[in-house]
């Protein structure tokens, strides 16, 4: 609107006139200032949006590990999302180191997904399109790779959790976590 | 310039695309660019475009403390405060958002003690006045259900008392309050619908408001002279003149505001509202919020319960009257020496009322109150259309531009005029 | 001129209107709180020490169910302090596994553990009164803060010829004067790691900070935003102003 105004006020104002200089100066100083106030009103708006600082609180969950016994595993609520905890066996360790690197979409090495060989943490949601994929239960359909398999489009994950066949880009993610104590893991 | 096409002044190759099929820009210019406005507005005239932006103010805050706010009786009280520890800026969105209907009122009172001072009530701007009336009542309605929201004792109790009110009318009274109510009492279902009209009511104002504007932009302002401009030499462009006029009020407004949300934030309110809701004890002194109270006066000033309830709602439809109850020919009270001295007395009694109104219903409150209300009535319905007919008002000046630059200035001379060649108001 | 005039009148009957009767009680004196001037802060070691007194004294009774144990990092403990501190106090969880409720230790974003599962627990264990949650206390009061600490110093004998009924305290600043809440503080109630002697008067000054700090914790930030945006205002209406001055210069007016 401003923009359109100007002519009428260069006719207000004729450039003859002796302070037109000091009063375009002025008025340019008095519209930046005024910016910047509307700038800033818009900020606290914006910033109300991201996540409070009772959500930001609860990042973090403990993770009691005792019950889980070998080829078992649990979902805890991290986020508002799965997190698959596995304490895997020694053959679904060893599966997932004996695939060559090469084989792999998202190339890593079982070593780089873990803090301790038996223990796999990582989010359980397909990194697709955010479906939960199956292969927690022991009655769930594990896939081709005997790790994981997402329904929504079909991903297969093998026991380190990595994508190895559909359309998932990439491998299910690790999210900070560690173990406070032997039998206890903080996520976030 | 094709067919079906707007005939766009435009320059701008972008801006005149757009113009040509959807004049947005033309109309601006016509309506807030060389729109020809007195040239001798106070700042009074600010106080329009303040509650404009308080409107846009309210709307914003509270679009975004409906992201957060839930209403339920459970979880009123603690998402409020959650609101105020937890989110980002929080404190701040609610703040101003609970400030902003204070700022609201004081800025709409001014505005409407203006309008009734300066006459901008009277012919052709009638509808113009009872459109701004019914906003009043629409803001009335939806402050009164926001107050409810935090879900605080003050929420609660006011709440249970004004919806009450409806229990004075025989016969359907009591079946009209458990309607409004969803239930038997003040509960889930009340403070549910409460939110949902709370969220709904500012678009219906900002609607009406659009009218108020569109009918204002037809008569054209009143002026503090309550005389019609007669020309180009009474009238400056909107733009720049009072675009920078009102930007000055504007400032001087948010400092106001900035006052009361950063130091004294729950100054205007009411300690027991910090109290969740608890429909087993009534607090000893309830309130309403103080925009409220000099109605609230006239209610308790009356010993009848249908009568109080009538004469507070009376108190102000009769406003929508005002235009035919005032009989002068003169608009601005500067011309009127007698009735301005009986205007500052009805001032007055409004500002008796709000005092009245929180104090305690007992002696000597009460008949306080009453001698107000007489008087504010007495003002509407006695003084105002008698006095219009006895009073001799002082003589009017010729023109605004006669009064504003002397009876001896030269009109058209200068470098002014020129400047300022506005078209001739189609009215005027 | 007369337009701020006006606005001056109107303004003054705006301040007058608020300040509502406080009852039978007399007002509360001035403790001085620098928190209470216009922009004045917290005393953080009032603060802490303030929430030792409460955590000690006031929270056999009173909640404070808006808090949470993470809160404390803003009055200036360490996180492993907190977490020491929220980790003393047991909340339920769950449900686990097998469906049932659990204790376990607090942690940071825990609330505060009320002492009483719901208000009839707590009339039940308090001779039928209601111990009022705390979180929000100094600004639920007329004059808060000053209210709170008067209560807190205000218990005396009863005025010869007031009976005090039954289970009920006399208190100088209650309204009614008749409270339930029996005088909890006593000189060395607690003790300070600080070393501050623990009279009651500075024991009822800290908690009171406590309090008021909890009641209204965004009060500093609050307070330094107000005075930018006072100083952007200033800066943003003289410019107006002048630019106002410049467009109406030449129109006489």
């Amino acid at each position: 609107m401003a923009d359109t105004m100007a002519p009428q006020m260069a006719q207000a104002a004729p450039g003859a006139h002796p302070g037109a200089t000091k009063r375009d100066f002025l008025k340019l100083t008095t519209a930046a200032f005024a910016a910047v106030g509307v700038a800033g009103i818009a900020w606290p708006f914006v910033a109300s949006m991201s996540p409070s600082r009772d959500v930001l609180a609860l990042a973090s969950t403990e993770v009691d590990i005792r019950p889980i016994a070998t080829g078992q595993a649990i979902t805890v609520m991290w986020r508002g999302k799965p997190v698959f905890v596995r304490n895997r066996t020694a053959e679904e360790v060893q599966e997932a180191r004996a695939v060559p690197l090469s084989e792999l979409k998202d190339p890593a090495t079982d070593q780089s997904r873990v803090q301790r060989d038996s223990w796999l943490v990582m989010v359980g949601v397909c990194t697709h399109l955010g479906c939960v994929p199956l292969g927690q239960k022991p009655t769930d359909a594990k896939g081709d790779f005997n790790g994981w398999f997402c329904p929504c489009h079909g991903s297969h994950y093998d026991t380190s959790g990595r994508i190895r066949r559909g359309p998932a880009p990439s491998n299910l993610a690790i999210p900070d976590y560690a173990f406070t104590n032997d039998t206890t893991i903080r996520i976030g | 310039m094709a067919i079906g096409l707007h005939d766009s002044q435009v320059s701008n190759p972008v801006l005149r695309w757009i113009d040509q099929r959807l004049p947005v820009v033309t109309m601006m210019q016509k309506e807030y660019g060389t729109f020809p406005t007195p040239r001798n507005f106070n700042y009074f005239w600010n106080f329009g475009a303040l509650a404009l932006i308080n409107l846009v103010i309210m709307i914003a805050t509270g679009i975004f403390l409906a992201m957060n706010y839930q209403p339920h009786t459970a979880h009123a009280f603690d998402s409020v405060e959650r609101i105020m520890r937890d989110v980002n800026f929080g404190w701040l969105i609610r703040y101003v958002h609970m400030n902003g209907a204070s700022m609201f009122f004081i800025v709409v009172y001014i505005h409407i003690y203006r309008g009734m001072y300066y006459g901008s009530y009277k012919k052709p701007r009638e509808l113009l006045w009872m459109l701004g009336v019914v906003i009043f009542l629409l803001m009335m309605a939806t402050a009164f259900m926001g107050y409810v929201l935090p879900w605080g004792q003050m929420s609660f109790w006011g709440a249970t008392v004004i919806t009450n009110l409806f229990s004075a009318f025989p016969i359907v009274g009591p079946e009209i309050v458990t309607w409004l109510w969803g239930g038997f009492s003040v509960d889930n279902p009340t403070l549910n619908r409460f939110f949902a009209l709370h969220y709904l009511l500012p678009f219906v104002i900002f609607g009406v408001v659009f009218l108020h504007v569109a009918a204002l932009h037809i008569t054209g302002s009143n002026n503090p002279l309550g005389i019609e401009p007669k020309g180009p030499q009474d009238t400056l462009p909107f733009h720049p003149y009072y675009t920078i006029k009102d930007s000055v009020g504007i400032v001087a407004y948010f400092a106001l505001f900035a006052l009361l949300v950063f130091f004294m934030p729950n100054y205007l309110g009411h300690p027991d509202n910090y109290i969740p809701a608890n429909p087993l004890v009534t607090p000893a002194h309830i309130v309403p919020e103080w925009y409220f109270l000099p109605f609230y006066a006239i209610l308790r000033a009356v010993p009848d319960k249908l009568g109080g309830v009538l004469l507070m709602f009376g108190s102000i439809l009769v406003w929508f009257v005002l235009p035919w109850l005032d009989t002068s020919k003169v608009r601005s009270m500067r011309f009127r020496p007698v009735a301005r001295i009986f205007f500052f007395l009805f001032i007055v009694s409004f500002f008796v009322l709000m005092w009245a109104g929180g104090k305690p219903a007992e002696q000597p409150y009460v008949i306080i109150s009453q001698l107000a209300t007489a008087y504010y009535f007495l003002w509407f319905l006695v003084l105002l259309p008698v006095l219009g007919k006895l009073e001799k008002p002082l003589p009017l000046p010729e023109s605004i531009a006669a009064a504003v630059l002397g009876t001896k200035a030269v009109l058209g001379g200068g470098p002014i005029p020129q400047a300022v060649a506005a078209k001739p108001m189609e009215k005027a | 001129m007369r337009v701020l005039k006006a606005l001056a009148l109107a303004a003054s009957v705006f301040v007058a209107t608020p300040a509502l009767a406080a009852g039978e009680a007399p007002a509360a004196p001035n403790a001085g709180f620098s928190f209470n001037a216009l922009l004045g802060t917290f005393d953080r070691g009032a603060q802490q020490r303030g929430f030792q007194v409460y955590k000690e004294v006031c929270s056999a009774c009173h909640g404070m169910r808006l808090m949470s144990y993470r809160n404390l990092l803003d009055i200036g403990l360490s996180e492993s302090e907190a977490r020491a501190i929220a980790a003393s106090f047991q909340v339920t969880d769950g449900p686990n596994d097998e469906g049932a409720m659990f204790e376990r230790p607090a942690r940071l974003s825990d609330r505060f553990r009320s002492p009483f599962p719901n208000d009839q627990a707590a009339r039940a264990g308090n001779n039928g009164a209601l111990p009022p949650d705390l979180s929000v206390i100094t600004k639920a009061r007329h004059d808060g803060a000053n209210y709170v600490r008067a209560l807190l110093i205000g218990y005396r004998d009863p005025p010869p010829g007031v009976t005090v009924m039954d289970g009920m305290h006399y208190n100088e600043y209650f309204p009614g004067h008749q409270i339930a809440m029996p005088n909890v503080l006593n000189d060395g109630q607690v003790t300070y790691a600080d070393g501050t002697n623990a009279t009651v008067d500075q024991m009822a000054r800290d908690v009171t900070t406590f309090l008021a700090w909890a009641a209204e914790p965004e009060t500093e930030r609050r307070r330094q935003m107000g005075v930018k945006i006072l100083v952007f205002l200033a800066i943003l209406g003289g410019l107006a102003y002048a630019t106002k001055r410049k467009v109406w210069a030449d129109v006489k007016h």
